[in-house]
């Protein structure tokens, strides 16, 4: 079977830097720090970390009553995400509804606060008269794709995966194959997730979490870097529209990059432990998919979460098949980690970089871990002609993904 | 409570529950053409008239007539006025 080429025609973000890719973009390439301190996380007995960054300036009432009745901040960031994406892509209310259009967006479950707010009230008394009708779609796995289907009418397949960390970047996958394979003619792929407490916690509890900068927390994260202390969480949402390219030289569209390749595997030998070869695996299946030498890849825009194994084993991983000619880094020191958006958030990132040309380091890299050496850390904002990048990202539960990303055209 | 105070406790709520237009909140507007409401919400518009009122309405046969915010009006006021009686 052929498979068809695919390519990206439209980007949406929802970050900690605000509403916009533009938003995103320049606070990245500003080199500010989008993490600050919640209150709310006071609360939690037990809870170390107080740190996270969450998302600015966004307006729900932009989504008419109807379709955000049923959504928490999840759905409405990807709401608006996708809303960016299809304009940028100048998608028709017709192509948009005419079941040429599918979507693959996930979260890493449903909304943690919608659940909290139903069981203190069911606790009160067992009772459900209280209880809303649109309570479970906000809860259900599938409620960021159900959402953002319903509020675009979209009429295509709908796919929604929940791979923690991994699941902006498995979505942008799936999606890719479903193109490639013919099943449909665009995807709108990625992530979001919204705050909460007990997220923090999922990692403060396995020691992940970064505890020592809750009085400077424009400090933390600090990937790669010898006093990194673990994950700073966020939230957000990343949406790209994929296209295959027969339908987007049809449509007249400008592409803004070809989604060159992808693979994901499983790292069964821990549930929580990262391990360098099945990373290297991945990327290396990637790189296959795409039919790229390693010497091809420009840059690498890494999961790097600032946990202390974590780091390393990507490093190894990335040593193994770049040395150290290749750039490396993260964007998590800027804006945290968004857990099921961050994938496509930094794909959407690098993306728009790759474009503009540069390369944006590392935030809070001062001293490189001797551990995380062997790699190209890039000290600063460079100029690079890009037209290749590989973005990893590493899950919890053993899931690793990694996609090829090329510029379009190319040589 | 009045029946004025009831209906303006109705319009405040369902107002504020289904971010309605005051000036569209007529007697004779229609909940599901008018008001733009539909079968979620007419799920919903029960537990906000129970939390407002305090009663239990959602077995009662007659709210299934209910087709404007005059008939709600008149169900709640004569659930109200029916619930006085009884404790009288």
């Amino acid at each position: 079977m052929s498979m068809k080429r695919v390519v990206i025609t439209g980007v949406g973000s929802v970050s900690p830097f605000g509403p916009g890719t533009a938003a995103l973009v320049e606070g990245l390439l500003e080199g500010r720090s989008s993490v600050g301190t919640d209150g709310e996380m006071e609360r939690i007995g037990g809870l170390r970390t107080r740190v996270v960054a969450k998302v600015i300036d966004v307006d729900p009432m932009a989504i008419p009553r109807k379709f955000r009745r049923s959504m928490s901040p999840m759905s409405v960031f990807a709401t608006l995400a996708a809303r960016e994406a299809v304009t940028q892509a100048r998608l028709s209310s017709e192509e948009i509804g005419d079941g040429r259009l599918g979507v693959a967006i996930g979260s890493t479950v449903g909304s943690t606060q919608a659940s909290e707010d139903f069981f203190r009230d069911f606790f009160i008394d067992d009772s459900l008269e209280r209880m809303k009708s649109t309570l479970f779609f906000r809860i259900m796995n599938h409620s960021v794709a159900a959402n953002v289907t319903q509020a675009l009418g979209i009429t295509g397949r709908m796919l929604a995966p929940a791979s923690a960390c991994s699941t902006g970047c498995q979505a942008i996958g799936f999606g890719y194959e479903m193109l490639a394979c013919g099943r449909q003619e665009m995807m709108l792929c990625g992530g979001a997730d919204e705050f909460h407490p007990l997220t923090a916690a999922t990692f403060d509890i396995m020691n992940a979490a970064s505890i020592g900068f809750n009085d400077s927390s424009e400090r933390t994260p600090r990937p790669f870097d010898r006093d990194r202390d673990g994950v700073v969480c966020a939230e957000g949402a990343g949406v790209v529209l994929l296209e295959t390219l027969d339908s987007a030289l049809r449509r007249g569209a400008e592409i803004l990059g070809e989604i060159a390749g992808f693979a994901t595997v499983s790292d069964s030998s821990n549930i929580a432990n990262p391990n360098p070869a099945a990373m290297a695996h991945c990327m290396r299946m990637a790189l296959d998919d795409a039919r790229v030498p390693p010497t091809q890849v420009d840059y690498v825009n890494a999961h790097a979460t600032a946990t202390l194994q974590g780091d390393v084993a990507e490093s190894e991983a990335i040593g193994q098949l770049f040395g150290s000619r290749v750039p490396v880094s993260s964007y998590k020191g800027h804006m945290g980690h968004a857990m099921a958006a961050s994938g496509s958030l930094e794909l959407i990132a690098a993306l728009e970089l790759m474009r503009k040309g540069c390369l944006v380091p590392t935030r809070n890299l001062e001293n490189i871990d001797p551990a995380c050496g062997g790699i190209y850390h890039p000290p600063r904002v460079e100029e690079a002609p890009v037209a290749v990048f590989v973005k990893n990202n590493f899950a919890l539960g053993g899931v690793n993904s990694s996609i090829v990303v090329r510029r379009y055209p190319h040589d | 409570m009045t029946d004025l105070e009831i209906i303006d406790l109705i319009n405040t709520s369902l107002a504020e529950e289904f971010e309605l237009d005051p000036a569209e909140m007529a007697p004779e507007a229609n909940l599901y053409e008018d008001l733009g409401l539909d079968s979620l919400d007419t799920v919903d518009m029960v537990v906000v008239l129970e939390g407002a009122f305090h009663f239990k309405i959602r077995e009662e046969e007659s709210i299934r007539e209910i087709r404007t915010l005059g008939d709600i009006h008149r169900f709640v006021i004569g659930k109200m006025r029916s619930a006085e009686k009884l404790s009288a």
